[in-house]
């Protein structure tokens, strides 16, 4: 791995913010020998170190791997995994799969929307907190359920996940 | 690591078990995690300590052991006595249990909480490819090996020539469990026939059916299995290099298939020269991000080449023409889960079980209304009343039954009437809906027809890659008629319009997110023909969900009255 490391010339240069987490990302990239195909991978590591990718981003990666800016801007949108703008401080994703919508998860969302005015997919206007929707958690013998910052809660009602939610936006908002 | 080394590894961890009194099982899947498994097997670590019995008693975490909404779930395991199963354990109770049976003492404490072995939830399942689930700490190779794992891949490439391979997989009539049922073996012979310098095996683990969950739950609790059914396939077909596409939304399967790569890597038994013989197979993972159309296994593969996950058309099928132009064998995670048993105990005995046409057991995710969710394996053939009423337990706060809804977005809905269908490929397709990967959502009389059917079509239509007209246009479009009835603005032309609408999206779609996408609109219409005109002529919900606020526009050219 070292050796094949040290026989790829090393690309163009940094990015020339200097930015130390650009490494991260040169790093994935050098360990796929600066394989196209390994694209999604590089964007997804790109994600989870940046939070989401800019334009700025998105050509460097472009730059890099040798595609076409529209290339990558095309894979970057496709993904609903990918975000293209800033994430809120918390997110809170709540599943709208079939074992959970039949169980009413879209009360959830609606009494979400409704207190803290977001709209599901977007932040709110001051940062605190994003709301996503997905597709199937795989926890259907949780339903309904609700990821609030990466922990999974099951069996949740409209009241109970507002109330996590209030302490964990108001939680950071006093500290 | 040769055969020899593997029985020695076997017999080393059997004799390392056997050492241990009592051994505490505690399921680590995501949805016993989520209610508190992690503190429950602290709890039970520290009661052991506290005690100093950790020569005779042990707490490891194990794969998803079924009725996930009773977690967190323990096995209790004592030497020479079987099982007990605790359901909704709590850390405080935790050293109760473990002093009670620690002092050998006969009387079972909380048995309330105690899961009775012959609960018809466990006593009517057939447990083949979840076999060890639930038994064994999937981040261990040890424990996959003592429960005879890898036997099954050393066999194959010692004692028989890939064509023996695809012929045994053959004979054991095995049907791809992503939902399709194309037979197996008649796939594996297509693609070790394939002209092709290179040759790639892809495991579909991109389950993303939105009520199905068992491809993650096998990742989770047993990921050798998987490697070893994908060895077995690159020796049978003559690849050297596998893919397993996992699912974006399911971090702890891919943090497992990872980790048992490595190990594997390791030991030998994944690479170059597995289990020292001439033949070398690499896996490597790809995690998918967030897109249905993937599970379709042109998109897939596009995806691994790390492109937009869009279809192309078929023929030429990936068989010939796969990753980067080279013969490629698609296979769902499930499928690959059946093979080590096939190749095990062999083809008689596995096309014994099921129906004629339908070999084999089949793992469904009961989810909806419905008394016990969680996970479970069947023999091919059971009829639906057996899974809702007998391991279901039926509905809830005595509710009645009104649906089970099988195949996801592309499935359909099965009515009351039909309860007594037995559970096969064609059979249901004979109703109207598709066996699916397996997600089996039960509705209640709360559920309106006509609103799930607009539910999965928004489904279809989010997701919809938008590469061919019928599909991007037509599932708006049929969207759009759905919430014109569940509004009340919609008028009995527009069924009518609904319904040519439908067969052409099927009739017409590039991939099969579009030609499936119809189903739950046609199934509903089907056997819920009367909720339709319900919304319609009588302007109501039986459900009482929808909101019918709007009228009907009328069109001038209509004649009065």
């Amino acid at each position: 791995m070292l050796a094949a490391g040290l026989k790829t010339p090393k690309a163009q240069a940094d990015h020339p913010s200097g930015d130390p987490r650009f490494d991260l990302i040169d790093r994935v990239m050098k360990r796929n020998h600066y394989q196209q195909h390994a694209l999604i991978e590089v964007l997804h590591t790109a994600q989870e170190v940046f939070g989401f990718l800019d334009e700025d981003l998105l050509i460097y990666v472009a730059n890099q791997l040798k595609l076409p800016p529209s290339w990558v801007y095309g894979v970057a949108t496709f993904y609903h995994f990918f975000s293209l703008e800033p994430q809120g401080e918390h997110t809170c994703i709540v599943c709208m799969g079939t074992a959970c919508y039949v169980k009413r998860s879209a009360a959830i969302v609606a009494a979400l929307q409704k207190e803290f005015r977001v709209e599901s997919g977007k932040a709110t206007a001051d940062g605190k907190l994003s709301l996503a929707v997905a597709r199937c958690l795989g926890s259907c013998g949780l339903a309904p359920a609700v990821v609030l910052d990466g922990k999974v809660l099951g069996l949740e009602t409209p009241e109970t996940t507002l109330a996590r939610v209030r302490q964990a936006v108001e939680g950071a908002r006093s500290s | 690591m040769n055969r020899p080394e593997l029985q020695a590894m076997a017999e080393e961890e059997l004799e390392r078990q056997q050492k241990f009194h009592l051994r505490f099982l505690c399921c680590a899947s995501t949805p016993c995690l989520s209610s508190g498994a992690t503190e429950v097997l602290e709890a039970l670590k520290g009661a052991i300590e506290a005690r100093s019995l950790q020569a005779e008693v042990e707490a490891v975490s194990t794969g998803c052991m079924g009725p996930c909404s009773r977690g967190p779930l323990v096995t209790v395991r004592v030497r020479e006595r079987g099982d007990v199963i605790y359901e909704r354990v709590t850390p405080e109770m935790v050293p109760e249990v473990v002093e009670a049976f620690a002092s050998t003492n006969s009387t079972p404490v909380f048995a309330e909480k105690i899961l009775a072995p012959d609960w018809p939830f466990f006593a009517k399942q057939k447990k083949i490819v979840l076999a060890n689930s639930g038994y064994m700490n999937p981040e261990r190779l040890e424990d996959y090996v003592a429960l005879g794992g890898y036997s099954g891949l050393g066999h194959a490439i010692r004692e028989m020539s890939p064509e023996q391979v695809c012929e045994e997989i053959s004979r054991s009539g095995l049907r791809g469990r992503g939902g399709a049922g194309y037979p197996t073996g008649l796939k594996w012979h297509l693609v070790r026939k394939a002209p092709g310098e290179r040759k790639f095996v892809v495991a579909n683990g991109d389950e993303g059916d939105p009520g199905a969950y068992m491809d993650r739950t096998l990742m989770e609790s047993d990921p050798h299995r998987i490697l070893e059914g994908m060895a077995i396939a690159g020796y049978a077909v003559g690849a050297e290099q596998g893919y397993i596409y996992v699912r974006g939304e399911y971090p702890v399967a891919a943090r497992r298939l990872q980790q048992a790569i490595r190990v594997a890597e390791r030991h030998g038994l994944l690479g170059s020269r597995v289990m020292v013989s001439n033949f070398n197979f690499r896996i490597d993972l790809r995690i998918g991000a967030g897109a249905f159309v993937c599970g379709e296994e042109t998109a897939l593969m596009a995806s691994i080449m790390g492109r937009r996950g869009q279809p192309v058309p078929r023929p030429p099928y990936p068989a010939q023409h796969g990753l980067w132009g080279y013969p490629t064998l698609i296979n769902n995670v499930e499928t690959f889960g059946n093979i080590t048993p096939i190749i095990n105990q062999g083809a008689e005995w596995y096309s014994q079980i099921g129906t004629e046409k339908s070999k084999g057991t089949k793992i469904f995710a009961l989810a909806g209304k419905i008394q016990n969710t969680g996970l479970i394996e069947v023999p091919m053939g059971i009829t639906l009343r057996e899974i809702v009423f007998d391991i279901g337990g039926g509905v809830p706060e005595g509710r009645a039954f009104k649906a089970a809804q099988t195949g996801g977005p592309s499935g359909g809905c099965i009515p009351v009437v039909h309860l007594d269908t037995p559970v096969d490929y064609d059979s249901l397709q004979v109703l109207g809906s598709i066996m699916g990967s397996g997600g089996l959502v039960i509705m209640d009389d709360h559920s309106c027809m006509v609103d799930v059917a607009k539910f999965f079509m928004q489904f279809c239509m989010d997701e919809s890659c938008g590469k061919c007209v019928p599909c991007r246009v037509g599932t708006a479009q049929l969207h759009h008629l759905l919430e014109h009835i569940t509004n009340g603005s919609a008028t009995t032309t527009d069924l009518q319009m609904m319904e040519h609408l439908c067969l052409m999206v099927k009739e017409t779609s590039l991939c099969g997110l579009g030609q499936s996408a119809p189903n739950p609109v046609l199934s509903t219409l089907r056997y819920f023909q009367e909720e339709y005109q319900a919304h319609i002529r009588d302007r109501s919900c039986p459900a009482s969900v929808c909101q019918l606020t709007e009228r009907p526009i009328q069109i001038l050219s209509d004649p009065p009255g």
